[in-house]
This record gives C-alpha cells, structure tokens and sequence, in this order.
C-alpha cells in the first residue's frame, strides 16, 4: 500500500515559518502520507516482517519487494541529544535552545527517529528547557502541522 | 592471487598553497598553483601527468586543471564520492591505476574556497531527499550538529567527557604552534579557552570544530620503481582501503545497529589485511578532524584501542609529539588548515620525509584517516 502523498511545493523553506519543510522521496512519501493523518508508521517487509528505516524499495535481509507501513505505538526513548547553536539558518537561529533529538521506538529500537522535544504538538522548538533533557527519558510522538502544511512527528516526554 | 598494491606505489611529490580565511585567487587557481608545485617538487613535467583522482565538491574538474597546467593525454580519472570521506582514496585510486598499469603519473588534490566561499549546509536547495528528509525539518542541520548527536552518545555510554575531547585539541593545536603554515600558528589554546568557548552544537564547542579555510594541495603517485629516481625519498603507499559498511546511511549513521561503529571499522579491516604492519607499529597518525570526537571513534576503528577507549587513550599527553601515538602534526583540520583532509596526506609524507615541522624522530609508518562517520578511506605510508 503507497498512499499517494502531495510533497511540498517548496523545497527550500516554509515562506511563514522560515524552517525547512522534509522533501520526500518516492520510498518516503507513505511515512509523510501517514503522518499527515496522525500516524506514526515505519516501513517493514510484507513478507518477513523486518522492519527498516530510512524506507527503501527492497527488504535488506529477504529481498522482498513487496512492502506495507506497520503502525508503530509512537512511544520511544531519547537515544542521544544536541542543542544547536548559531550560526544557523534564521528561522531556527531565532530559537535559541532548541534541541534536535534522536528518538529509538520502543518496539524496534534500532530505528531511530531524528526529531524534536517540546511542550505541546505546536509548541515552539525550544520550547522544554534544555536541562530536562536525558539520555534515556521514555517520550511519545504528537504531530504538528508545519505552516506549509506538511506534518511532522515531533516528541513530548512521558513524564513531563 | 593478483597484483597487490603492496609498496607498488610511492607518493613522489607534494604541494599547497598558503592557507587562510580568505585567499584572492580562485579555486581553480589555487588548484592549479598546488599541483604545479607538487610536480616541480618530484622533478616530473606536467606533460607527463596521465592521471587525475579527486573528491567530491571540488569545484574545478579534470578537464580544466589538465588543460590549464598542460598535462598530456589522460588514461585515468576517477571522483570519489561523500566530501572528506574520499581524500586517502584518491591516491588509493591513483595507485590502483599505476600498479595494474593504467596511468604512470598521477596527481591528486584538493582545492577549497571554504573560509570565504559559503558553508555547504547553507544550501537549502542542493540537499538530497534521502537522508535530508528525516533530519534537516529538525533543525539537524550541520555536520557538526550531525556528528553532535554521535558525540552525546559516546560521552554518555562510554563516560567520555569534555576534557578528552579538549586532549585532541590541545595536541593539533601544539602541533599548529610549530607550524609557520598553520592558520592557527602562534594561537596557543588552553584549557580555560576551551572550557568556556561557545557552543556550537552541546556537546560540541568552538574549539571541537575545525578551521574554515581557503587553500589547495596536491600530492604526485607513480610506481616505486619511478619514485627512486624523483627528486624527493619516496614515501611509500604500503597499504590503502575505503570502508562503507553494510546497513551505513551517510554522516547521519544513527540507524544501524551500532552507530558509533562507523566506516573506520570497514577500512581499517582491509587496510590491516594488506598491509604487513599492525597498529602497533604506527609511528605517527594523521586522523581526520574535522569535529574532535572523530579521533576517540577513529582511534578505536583503527585498532589503537579496543571499543570505547578511544577517549582514554587520550590521556597523559598520548596524542603530543612524545606519546603513544603523536597526531595530526601539522595541527590537522583541527589548527592547520581544513581542505577536506588533504593536509594530512602530506603531513604524512613530510613525516616520512623527516621534514615535519613537528618531527617525530625516526617516523617510518604513518596512518592517514579520511573523514569518520561519512563513506572513508586510509592510506598506511613507510618510508
């Protein structure tokens, strides 16, 4: 099943938010398809049941061509942590203290996720204060509709 | 069993330019300029050059450069991919062709406007949708933010702290301090200075990030056969590897089973497997540095070191001219100059040469690194 997903009109940055929108390509459009509905779903082989990250066409261990998107349970835990600083692209230099984290699902954890820890699905990137920040914190995706209107997972801790 | 590229090959010639934050000429210039220079170093004409090997995102191509300093008909050219991660390979590529016959005169370099020029991750245009996609909308957005995450992880599984980080820089920046070439000539570095420098990426300061610098070097391979008869001690390519392990996904290595085994593990294998010598007999290491980190995890893929040692083995001076394994002694990307790894193909040859100016005394066996984390490559010289 490959939903069909609509990539972003613009590729270099969203005009209102100034921050990059992802560029899918054909492997990846299905996980910007789900996520736009909420979902938070990883490619895994429809005929070995491997999952795998970053999406491909074929399956690693069988061979398979054939795929489908497993729903994953959206909880994790933070793998490792860095907190930016400039110089920076503007729209995320005028956030400072951001972080960008590394998310291991719970169910697979050797498929990582780069993403954000905030407060709230719309909350801004800097949003927690960095010293909450642990190797180790169990988190939980949200989604957040960036102002070019493609959604992204973004994660909130389990304990906050 | 084939050909074998074993002490087939010699590095006869080596060139650069000055380098700096801001150079006039332009790359194809400065390129030209280090090439020239490398070929007058080994006594051979550019006419005779019938091999070129470069890297990814050098600008100016086989095309101009031959035509520009006159060399004669090419049978060789060959462009390794993923930036710092291709210098050693080219000469590797090089010695390959020389060694089975398909070239006799080759030249590498590496010319870079990267201190005046812009920053590559600035180029919100030119950023592949694998892995850009997953990454960059996060505000992943450098290579140092990139390696950062890698660094965190290793500090925390390991208890590497910030003070072996600061090792690696202290020892290329003392190296740089003897280096009238360095960028970072009479710029002495100490701890205060580091400890309290700004952020770039926590956990990663100022002084854990290399130099941004306009230069170009260049280094001529032919047979060792011909390298005896050049105007400089051959320095010999005793053995040479690339390494992309299986399941690796770029500088962005975070989905593997084992990110902070990286690229390093994969060369260091078949550089090893060639190669009559082992870590033990290194007398000298140029370790790529583009981001401190990468020494503890190069150290430990090379062999020096078993999995998670790295950073300890940089205590007690290890990394200074005296230690167990004096590095990047010419003050590497670190203090010397950044050009994507090229300095240390010839900081290594100096060495063999006994012409470093941070000489190791007696150095017959020198590692060269290319880029950790991304796609790499290693070349292992004796003299």
């Amino acid at each position: 099943m490959t939903p069909s997903v609509a990539p972003a009109t613009d590729n270099r940055s969203d005009s209102a938010a100034g921050l990059l929108l992802p560029v899918p390509d054909d492997d990846g459009a299905p996980f910007w398809e789900y996520a736009a509905r909420g979902e938070l779903r990883i490619q895994a082989c429809a005929d070995c049941d491997a999952l795998r990250f970053p999406p491909r066409p074929c399956c690693p261990h069988c061979r398979s061509f054939s795929a489908r998107w497993q729903r994953m349970s959206g909880r994790g835990r933070i793998w490792s942590y860095v907190l930016p600083h400039p110089p920076l692209l503007p729209a995320y230099a005028e956030q400072p203290g951001y972080n960008a984290i590394i998310v291991e699902l719970a169910e697979a954890p050797g498929i990582r996720l780069v993403g954000n820890l905030v407060t709230a699905a719309d909350a801004p990137l800097n949003s927690v204060d960095p010293a909450r920040l642990r190797i180790g914190a169990p988190v939980k995706a949200v989604f957040h509709t960036m102002p070019g209107g493609v959604t992204v997972p973004r994660w909130l801790l389990e304990r906050p | 069993m084939g050909a074998t590229l074993k002490d087939a090959t010699a590095i006869a010639g080596i060139g650069q330019t000055p380098f700096a934050r801001q150079l006039p000429e332009s790359e194809k210039t400065l390129a030209c300029r280090a090439i020239v220079a490398a070929l007058d170093d080994a006594g051979i004409a550019p006419s005779e050059v019938d091999a070129f090997a470069s890297y990814t995102m050098e600008e100016t191509d086989e095309v101009e450069i031959a035509k520009a300093i006159g060399a004669g008909d090419l049978t060789h050219f060959s462009k390794v991919g993923f930036g710092g991660g291709g210098s050693c390979a080219t000469v590797a590529h090089l010695a390959a062709a020389i060694a089975t016959g398909q070239a006799s005169v080759g030249v590498a370099w590496r010319s870079r406007k990267r201190g005046s020029g812009p920053r590559p991750w600035k180029n919100t245009q030119v950023q592949l949708p694998t892995p850009g996609q997953w990454t960059r909308p996060f505000g992943l957005l450098r290579p140092a933010d990139e390696i950062g995450m890698l660094a965190r992880r290793y500090m925390h599984e390991y208890g590497a702290t910030r003070d072996h980080l600061f090792n690696v820089a202290l020892a290329c920046r003392n190296r740089a301090n003897q280096n009238p070439a360095a960028m970072m000539y009479e710029r002495p570095l100490t701890r205060e200075m580091y400890m309290t420098a700004r952020w770039i990426s926590e956990p990663l300061c100022l002084f854990d990030n290399c130099l941004e610098t306009d230069g170009a070097l260049a280094c001529v391979v032919v047979s060792a056969e011909r390298a005896r008869d050049c105007r400089q001690r051959p320095v010999y390519v005793h053995s040479a590897a690339q390494g992309l392990p299986a399941q690796h996904h770029g500088m962005v290595n975070y989905w593997t089973d084992d990110p902070l085994t990286g690229p390093a593990w994969t060369a260091a294998r078949h550089l090893w497997k060639g190669a009559d010598l082992g870590p033990q007999d290194v007398d000298v290491a140029q370790i790529y540095d583009a981001f401190t980190p990468l020494i503890p995890l190069s150290l430990e893929g090379y062999g020096f070191c078993g999995r998670g040692e790295g950073a300890a083995f940089t205590e007690g001076g290890a990394l200074e001219i005296g230690g167990r394994l004096p590095l990047n002694t010419g003050g590497g990307g670190l203090s010397e100059a950044y050009v994507h790894g090229f300095n240390l193909i010839n900081e290594g040859v100096k060495q063999l040469r006994g012409t470093s100016t941070a000489q190791v005394p007696d150095a017959a066996t020198c590692l060269v690194t290319a880029g950790e984390g991304v796609p790499t490559s290693a070349l292992l010289l004796r003299s």
